[in-house]
């Protein structure tokens, strides 16, 4: 039998003798006979080792970023991750506990949430910071939920330049009630077209959604959108990737309501883009609206500092179906690893990377500009990511031939926007030396003469 | 006893740090030249400079403060902490499924999609259901899957008046938030005298306008809901579904299948049955399983198999959508992968085996001492109640609270609703007959102590790194930053918070 | 427990007093001693509407959320800003300095449909069985 299952047979006998019976059946006797199964049609159990070499080759027959050299990023990002998030994260003291009810036996998480909490606070320039929803696309639904909920409105607008996942996800939250959604187009420079928002702005909107860099990697400036945002008494809600936050203003620095979005740069793995780390952060007066868990500090009875889970009344397990999220689990493992990334990097590091990541797409983006065949799309200042036109090659023929470099060479934007059939969006980050970047502009050199 | 550690901010000094990055041989020409002044951050930020051996000791000494199933017994009721084997924290680890990107192209991924494939097979054969997404990732994300898969199925069949979903008073507060977040209507169905859902209250409350049953069985209370194949004949009879909330699935891997018992829907939370570790409150996945007749409205994509060759399937015309970015927790599917993989078809029957006779064993031990609402066997877990205690003044909580400093996690307490002072206890599979009888040991003492010193359980814990924390005060002035709690000791303890500024209520 | 007579109760646990034009509303000693410390009272705007039995704000204590329903239907004028400071008010002094809010009446007589202090005891001594 497995050597995960500790009890042996004559525990086993023992315990039904214990129990008054002769058999394992007779524990069961609620289960009707006729819904009662013999066998399961499921391969016999494999030894560690078997298993190992089985899961093994699996893996190995995926190209990682070990065999291939990746510009894709579209909402995950190959990013470097220090050691020590990984050694943190295999702590079974933390991977192996429970949301923290108790307070008094999980000090060492509920300390961590709190500390996730300020970081993440920090970075996008908010006042609080819940303890993690599931995902970037997740979190902007329960965002533009939240918003509906607190100005008690149903129309929402969403721009284009959104991740697309993102969108359809809040086009799946919303479908159970009567909600307007309208998108927004984007300009030529890829920024938000503002005549379009402003036609749509009204009293029914309860928020705007925005992302910026937005999926075409272009940087925004939604100061003063937020301002006629605010004017007509609607929330402005910012998706946001966190470590452009190292360089570009957060946004609560430019007044968002509240920003959200997806932390998976911060310190954990690609994994086919999951698990990964929806965050949700909001300015005060949403303090007690926001979904999830909320680690606060307070006193014990000695008068000793310490954490406790907070503000629970918001929550499902209390409020049941007048809770204004069904969030239950969460992603606290990986808001660990973001905890212990910030920690790591501190300011100066997230400065560093973020800095890096955009010098390195302007190198790339530069270099690519000047390859014959190739243009770059949109004019506004990009952070990591950009979107390149090529005007004779195919993209799915650019992408077959950059195999041979063993070059994942950016999306291929048709997939997500039909008016972009013959665009690549393509990423840079830290993960990426001059010397990369170069072997990627000779390859696209090569492809297009 | 004060074992307080500081916050990583409080290490913090100007000077240290805890990165090692690469230098940048790109364009060097100054910042603010490349960066419109509008978009740029003042670098000034409060983020910690911390020395990396100072920080893994900060977080190894945090850590330690914490209860978890690889240091504690931890019979959490409805949570299902059982053992997270060390292979599956490997496999997820490996370089070949760690460092994948979701948008490479499918011949470069088809290892992982094989194993998604094969996952998909064991989920569909264990629960006797006809396909699954991978998507959610958590149960409440697959109860929210399958209220949206129930309306999309009624809505096509044009039966526009199914406002209703029922759920059991016993039932996770989940389920009724799921529903109502996906603008259904809750209605609550009463438990019996028996623990089980009341069948006549249920027929009284259904009609041509119930969208669907919620239903976890085992139950809450750890019984096997007996009536389910009446209850389910009475839903389908008025054009219902049923829903099966996969909580409870550790008892009947190999005993019975949901699919076999009318369920239409069922999700599964593979951080309970399928070993996968809670990491702290996640991260989990919550696949959702259907019938035949629901298939049409999962989400996309599914993967698809022809030839050995591995694709995913985006053409579903009539689903739902997505309910996040990308495929799902793919990290935790792996583990949950191998888990399936290393006990094999007797193993996962041994497990909830052994999870029932464990629940059984605890409880005769104990049900002496605490009472036991509902008589019978119960299956993977079971509710007990503080109530002779309560007599003394000595409540769930004080138990709870008196069992740590054994060394021993809390059960669930107060929950389900409907029993007073309940304990809920689930041993699971992977303790071992000695821990279960030093669990007893320490039960019985406590009951001893209740009635020697009521008072002092009050004040229980008394060996852990804190005593019982001020919940109201956290609650009342919350401090939920690093900034709010230097704001609150600025303004010398008292409250640091304000709520004006914007109306609790626009428009 | 303590149920003035010059008030008026409702079976979901609050009670209401005519002051002048206005009514004025919180919730009754049983209701606060249930909830325990009152952390937190979501209340409703100035000019909101209110009817009789509908769900008009919210009080919440660490492990609870109720919500409070308006005793009589009319239009809200006032509440009490000091219990976003100092929600322990409600516990502390439930009939006086912890009232909620106040609504000019749209029909003073849906004070006829509640109850009297001895009905209201009367009430609580059925749920007690």
């Amino acid at each position: 039998m497995s050597n995960w299952l500790p009890l042996t047979e004559t525990d086993r006998s023992e315990m039904l003798k214990e129990l008054g019976v002769d058999s394992f059946e007779q524990l069961i006797e609620f289960v009707p006979k006729d819904l009662r199964i013999s066998d399961l049609n499921i391969p016999d159990g494999l030894n560690e080792l078997e298993l190992m070499r089985k899961t093994k080759a699996l893996a190995q027959t995926n190209q990682s970023t070990s065999d291939f050299m990746s510009y894709l990023g579209a909402g995950c990002y190959e990013h470097f991750i220090p050691s020590i998030v990984n050694h943190m994260l295999s702590r079974g003291e933390f991977y192996t506990a429970y949301t923290p009810y108790q307070a008094e036996a999980s000090q060492g998480t509920l300390q961590t949430i709190f500390e996730y909490q300020s970081m993440m606070s920090e970075l996008t320039g908010m006042d609080l910071s819940n303890a993690s929803n599931y995902d970037g696309a997740s979190a902007t639904a329960e965002a533009a939920l939240l918003a509906l909920r607190h100005t008690r409105r149903n129309k929402i607008l969403v721009s284009k330049s959104l991740h697309p996942d993102y969108r359809s996800t809040i086009q799946t939250y919303l479908s159970g009630d009567d909600y307007v959604i309208e998108e927004i187009n984007w300009s030529e420079k890829g920024f938000l077209d503002q005549t379009q928002l402003l036609a749509s702005l009204d009293k029914e909107v309860a928020a705007l959604i925005v992302q910026t860099p937005n999926f075409f990697g272009v940087v925004e400036d939604f100061e003063k959108i937020t301002e006629k945002v605010h004017e007509v008494g609607a929330l402005l809600v910012a998706a946001v990737n966190p470590i452009s936050c190292g360089l570009f203003k957060g946004p609560g620095q430019w007044g968002a309501d509240i920003a959200v979005g997806e932390g998976q740069s911060l310190g954990v793995p690609m994994a086919l883009g999951g698990p990964a780390l929806g965050f949700f952060a909001v300015k005060k007066a949403l303090m007690r609206k926001i979904p999830g868990r909320l680690a606060g500090m307070t006193t014990d009875r000695n008068g000793n500092r310490c954490f406790t889970l907070t503000l629970q009344a918001r929550e499902q397990h209390i409020r049941r179906e007048k809770a204004g999220s069904n969030i239950c689990t969460n992603q606290a493992l990986l808001a660990l690893a973001a905890c212990v990334y910030l920690s790591a990097m501190g300011k100066e590091g997230v400065r560093k990377v973020s800095e890096y990541n955009f010098r390195s797409a302007l190198y790339l983006k530069e270099q690519l500009s000047k390859v014959k065949g190739l243009e770059i799309v949109f004019s506004g200042t990009s952070f990591n990511e950009f979107v390149i036109r090529s005007k004779n090659v195919s993209v799915s023929d650019i992408q077959k031939q950059l195999k041979d470099f063993k070059i994942f060479g950016g999306v291929d934007l048709g997939r997500f926007y039909s008016e972009f059939k013959d665009c690549l969006l393509i990423c840079a980050t830290e993960t990426k030396t001059k010397e990369d970047l170069d072997k990627f502009v000779n390859a696209m050199k090569q492809i297009l003469s | 006893m004060n074992k307080e550690t500081p916050l990583v901010y409080e290490l913090s000094q100007e000077g240290k740090k805890g990165f090692s990055l690469p230098h940048s041989h790109f364009d060097s020409s100054d910042i603010s030249k490349l960066v419109p002044e509008s978009l740029m951050r003042d670098p000034e930020m409060d983020l910690p400079s911390v020395s990396e051996p100072e920080l893994v000791r900060h977080y190894v000494n945090l850590s330690q403060k914490n209860f978890s199933v690889d240091t504690n017994f931890y019979p959490l009721g409805s949570c299902t902490m059982k053992y997270n084997p060390k292979i599956n924290e490997d496999a997820a680890r490996f370089d070949g499924f760690a460092n994948i990107h979701p948008l490479q192209p499918e011949d470069s991924l088809q290892g992982i999609m094989k194993l998604l494939f094969d996952l998909e097979s064991s989920l569909k054969e264990i629960t006797g259901m006809d396909r699954f997404t991978l998507q959610p990732a958590a149960g409440a994300h697959g109860e929210l899957c399958g209220m949206m898969l129930v309306k999309s199925y009624h809505e096509a069949r044009g039966d526009m008046k199914r406002k209703n979903v029922l759920v059991p008073d016993s039932s996770h507060g989940t389920n009724p938030a799921s529903a109502a977040l996906f603008g259904f209507n809750v209605v609550e169905v009463k438990s019996d005298e028996r623990g089980r859902v009341d069948l006549a209250h249920l027929k009284s409350l259904i009609n041509d306008e119930t969208a669907c049953l919620m239903l976890t069985n085992p139950n809450t209370i750890g019984l096997f809901e007996d009536d389910i194949q009446q209850i389910q004949k009475a839903i389908h009879d008025v054009g219902g579904l049923l829903y099966y909330d996969g909580a409870n699935m550790n008892a009947l891997l190999g005993i019975a299948r949901p699919g076999d018992m009318g369920f239409d829907i069922v999700h599964l939370n593979l951080h309970k049955t399928f070993s996968t570790p809670h990491g702290g409150g996640g991260p989990g996945a919550g696949p959702v399983g259907v019938k035949k007749h629901l298939i049409p409205y999962l989400p996309t994509p599914l993967v698809k198999e022809e030839k050995g060759v591995y694709s995913w399937d985006e053409d579903i015309p009539d689903s739902i959508g997505k309910l996040r970015a990308f495929l799902g927790n793919i990290g935790v599917l792996v583990r949950a992968y191998v888990y399936i993989a290393h006990l094999g078809r007797e193993g996962l029957k041994q497990v909830s085996q052994d999870a029932i006779i464990n629940a059984n064993y605890l409880k005769k031990k104990i049900e002496e001492h605490f009472t036991v609402p509902f008589p019978g066997f119960c299956m993977h877990e079971f509710v007990a109640q503080a109530v002779k205690q309560n007599d003394l003044g000595v409540h769930a909580t004080d138990i709870a609270k008196r069992l740590l400093d054994f060394g021993i996690h809390a059960p669930t307490i107060y929950f389900p609703l409907i029993v007073a002072e309940a304990m809920m206890i689930e041993p699971t599979e992977t303790e071992s007959k000695a821990t279960l009888d030093q669990f007893v040991k320490v039960m019985l003492t406590i009951a001893d102590e209740a009635v020697e010193f009521p008072e002092r359980l009050h004040e229980a814990p008394f060996t852990l790194a804190i005593s019982r924390p001020d919940e109201v005060k956290a609650a009342r002035n919350p401090i939920l930053t690093y900034k709010d709690y230097r704001a609150s000791k600025d303004n010398n303890g008292s409250s640091s918070i304000s709520t004006t500024g914007v109306p609790v209520h626009a428009g | 427990m303590n149920f003035p007579s010059e008030l008026k109760y409702s079976k979901s646990h609050e009670w209401a007093k005519q002051d002048g034009d206005k009514i004025v509303v919180g919730i009754t000693e049983y209701a606060q001693k249930e909830l325990s410390d009152v952390v937190y009272v979501e209340l409703p705007a100035e000019e909101q509407e209110t009817q009789q039995s509908k769900a008009i704000c919210i009080v919440e204590s660490v492990k609870a959320a109720f919500d409070i329903y308006a005793p009589v239907s009319g239009t809200v004028v006032e509440f009490n800003k000091q219990l976003e400071a100092d929600p322990g008010l409600i516990n502390r002094d439930p009939y006086g300095e912890g009232w909620f809010f106040s609504v000019t009446p749209s029909n003073v007589s849906e004070l006829d449909n509640l109850l009297s202090n001895k009905e209201y005891e009367q009430l609580l001594s059925q749920e007690a069985k």
